[in-house]
């Protein structure tokens, strides 16, 4: 024992050498060094008494990919190693991964307290589909914690916010949002799609649970869907709100999540009891997909974070512009937070690649804006290495009256990108020629 | 005063070496967590010796393998089979640990182990001042899962970082 260490800790591994590496070893079997696509359904038992073990979930291991497949193993650990959380779960899309994070821990009758500025397929899932099911949302506005603390009631369940909110770009005050919710018990429920794991891990403010669409930046390319939970592991599950994470599960024949598997009890249970049977799983293809994705997120993270300033920039000094909203902008109402809680790109906070801004000449300005881009894709979706852009007005929020587009800061100016991570000289010349044919 | 490093090199030398494990407190019902971890790690080649007067009392057996009254009398009948016990692995409360430490040191464990919740600071110096590696608050199932494969199927977050190839096959 003399010359070792007195006291020792494992190195710790920077966001890059994770994001190539957590959860993927050589292959055992064959060497390989890329991580292998395992397409097949099912898995072989032993024995008999190999089957019962795994089935009691008394040994580690594989059944049927409904449950886990190795592929997708790689990415779970991957994403929990870049959330710096306890355990994941991969799911087929990030709203399969936020109704898995949610259904893991709500029943009829409880209630849910959530940000009035999410994604309007957030919006959709909690205030009509889950309402459906006897579940309540209370949303309400998130720039005041107080609002939170103000709507919370006895059989409140989960708090739900996201970091970078879509499409107002407003950032969430998690700490402050934090302590609503565990003063009440409860966990709080982030998505952090927009910031992505690079920028922003929400679990260090407060956080319990952690939702992607990995869709979006962590797949990065516009290929593949996909999302994943995250678990903190820190949640006091035994604060007698949340019976069924310490007593025999009635879904999984007797087992206690919370005893048995402890810090990632709450992940085994999303997994062996929504997963497992309402079947929103990822697929082996895409979880490899996502990995070769994650690989590269800290570099194009960092080039999202400053082609996105530098459109930021030029739209506010642009006179066909009213109005520029990014977090990343010192004037921005939302920059003290995003200095807080996002890493530093070239020193300044990186704030990832959404931005809105408001074209001179409103809404018809803003139509012949999109169709004006030359290379700027007209599409739904955000966070891929090509630069998107859509008018919600006449898009996503088209369905809204013009009550609940005030409501949900939707002006029928406004237009939003999703800065890519081509040469910003074409993206500001393409944004710049647009906008002259637009004005004209 | 050395203490031993809580990392992942000692915890993967600590298993590689202990192939006999004295499971102190090793419950006989199969759904308790001391079951599944003595379970599992026979299934994966350690020689499970059971400590629990409870069930040594009526000459009773757990995994197969006969019960133990006490450390001492499970050191002496592996001794009279020319083995030796290399860890001890507790399943009791922080507070039953002091003796449960002594008798480590005295039967010449390399090895005391304390599962997940079960901290003693003192016993913990005691033995590591005798030569014994001491490990504190995990649960050796787990670890050897987390190291030797098997728990990142799950989507837990190991820790390792490496492009060796494991030499054996994780289940």
């Amino acid at each position: 024992m003399a010359d070792t260490p007195s006291s020792g800790a494992d190195h710790a591994y920077g966001f890059g050498t994770r994001a190539i590496h957590a959860g993927a070893q050589p292959d055992p079997v064959t060497g390989a060094r890329a991580t292998p696509i395992h397409q097949t359904t099912s898995f072989v038992f032993d024995s008999a008494e190999h089957a019962s073990s795994l089935f009691n979930l008394q040994t580690f291991g594989n059944v049927y990919s409904r449950i886990s497949n190795p592929t997708v193993a790689v990415f779970e650990e991957r994403i929990a190693s870049l959330e710096n959380g306890r355990a994941a779960l991969a799911c087929a899309s990030g709203m399969a991964a936020q109704m898995a994070a949610l259904l893991a821990i709500l029943k009829t009758g409880d209630h849910i307290v959530a940000a009035s500025t999410l994604y309007g397929g957030t919006v959709g899932q909690l205030g009509v589909g889950f309402a459906r099911l006897g579940i309540e949302t209370t949303f309400v506005d998130p720039a005041d914690p107080a609002n939170f603390a103000r709507a919370m009631r006895p059989n409140t369940r989960a708090v739900y916010g996201e970091t970078i909110g879509n499409p107002l770009v407003n950032v969430l005050d998690i700490a402050a949002i934090a302590d609503v919710a565990h003063a009440h018990g409860v966990p709080l429920v982030i998505d952090n799609t927009v910031a992505s794991p690079y920028l922003c891990n929400p679990l260090q403010f407060g956080a319990d649970i952690v939702v992607h669409s990995a869709t979006k930046y962590i797949g990065g390319h516009g290929t593949t869907m996909g999302g994943v939970v995250v678990e903190g592991g820190k949640f006091p599950w035994d604060n007698g709100k949340f019976p069924e994470m310490v007593e025999p599960s009635r879904a999984y024949h007797g087992v206690k999540f919370y005893e048995t598997f402890g810090d990632f009890g709450y992940t085994m249970k999303a997994r062996m009891e929504v997963n497992r049977t309402f079947g929103g799983v990822l697929s082996p293809l895409n979880a490899w997909l996502l990995l070769q994705g994650a690989e590269t997120l800290h570099l194009r993270m960092r080039e999202h974070c400053r082609n996105a300033l530098k459109v930021a920039q030029f739209l506010q000094g642009h006179p066909k512009v009213r109005w520029v909203n990014y977090p990343g902008l010192s004037g921005s109402p939302h920059h003290a937070l995003a200095q807080k809680q996002f890493r530093a790109v070239d020193g300044v906070p990186g704030a990832s690649g959404i931005l809105t801004f408001g074209i001179e000449g409103g809404a018809a300005a803003g139509e012949k804006f999109i169709d004006a881009c030359e290379f700027l894709s007209h599409l739904a979706n955000i966070g891929d290495a090509k630069t998107l852009v859509i008018h919600p007005a006449s898009t996503t929020h088209r369905q809204l009256s013009e009550e609940e587009l005030t409501r949900a800061g939707v002006g029928a100016d406004m237009v939003r990108l999703s800065v890519g991570i081509e040469d910003i000289d074409d993206i500001l010349w393409d944004i710049d020629q647009a906008l002259a044919r637009a004005t004209a | 005063m050395s203490r031993t490093p809580d990392t992942i090199s000692t915890l993967r030398d600590v298993l590689a070496r202990c192939r006999t494990i004295a499971v102190v407190g090793l419950s006989p019902q199969w759904h308790r967590p001391s079951y599944f971890a003595a379970k599992y790690m026979q299934a994966h080649g350690y020689r499970i010796v059971p400590v629990n007067p409870v069930v040594a009392q009526d000459g009773g057996h757990i995994l197969g393998e006969p019960c133990h009254a006490s450390l001492y009398e499970a050191e002496q009948a592996i001794a009279r089979q020319g083995g030796r016990i290399d860890m001890v692995d507790c399943f009791r409360k922080s507070a039953d640990i002091p003796p449960l430490a002594e008798e480590a040191v005295a039967i010449g464990a390399s090895c005391l182990w304390l599962q997940l919740g079960v901290v003693h600071e003192d016993a913990a110096q005691r033995a590591e001042d005798a030569g014994l590696q001491v490990i504190q608050n995990r649960c050796v199932k787990i670890e050897h899962a987390r190291l030797f494969g098997g728990l990142g199927w799950m989507g837990v977050n190991t820790g390792v970082i490496t492009a060796k190839r494991l030499h054996q096959l994780p289940y």
